[in-house]
């Protein structure tokens, strides 16, 4: 799992049909200062989060599939929470 | 799953029998900024998508588990979604690094 950043939505009316009725999102990885940041990704909501919003990404098929109760689902990354607050020691 | 733009068709006549009938498309694969991202790749089309469309792709083996019929099937890259609108914050609008200590993020 992953902390990210919301960045954007996307908006897909034809679409493979495990993904209707699902949003997407814009998600950028955070990194720590100084450390060059991985690619920006999409990634399917399953918490409501919107744009600005640091969220707990899983980026691992399997467990997208049981969150999303789709037993062969097609969707790599889902958005699994909104994080609060990070403590993070030097 | 990441953005890619389709640049072109690819037809094998020679080919795994489990993909036929499957389309091929040769895509680029994009940013959230729209830029390229490596070279052009080849990906099995389930949405029927044409050239120039934006689509959103899947990889490894999800895409194998996004085509139609049989999902035990060598594609490593699918294209699972036409864009209609993509709505991205500009770089620098948000802070994408982790500080020491502690922080709120709501």
């Amino acid at each position: 799992m992953i902390l990210g950043k919301v960045l954007g939505t996307v908006v897909t009316t034809i679409s493979h049909p495990h993904f209707d009725h699902r949003r997407l999102l814009v998600v950028q990885p955070l990194v720590c200062e100084g450390e060059e940041s991985d690619g920006d990704f999409i990634a399917v909501d399953h918490t409501h989060a919107g744009i600005g919003d640091t969220v707990l990404v899983n980026r691992e098929g399997n467990g997208a599939r049981q969150v999303l109760n789709l037993p062969d689902g097609c969707i790599i990354s889902v958005i699994i929470g909104i994080v609060d607050s990070v403590d993070l020691k030097d | 799953m990441l953005f890619g733009r389709v640049h072109g068709t690819a037809v094998c006549t020679v080919k795994i029998p489990d993909i036929q009938g499957i389309k091929l498309l040769i895509v680029q694969p994009l940013n959230k900024q729209l830029e390229p991202i490596g070279t052009l790749q080849v990906a099995a089309d389930v949405v029927q998508a044409g050239v120039g469309d934006l689509c959103v792709m899947v990889r490894s083996r999800e895409a194998a588990l996004a085509m139609p019929d049989i999902t035990f099937v060598p594609v490593d890259l699918a294209l699972v979604g036409i864009v209609d609108e993509l709505d991205v914050r500009p770089h620098g609008d948000f802070d994408l690094t982790l500080k020491p200590g502690r922080t709120q993020f709501t």
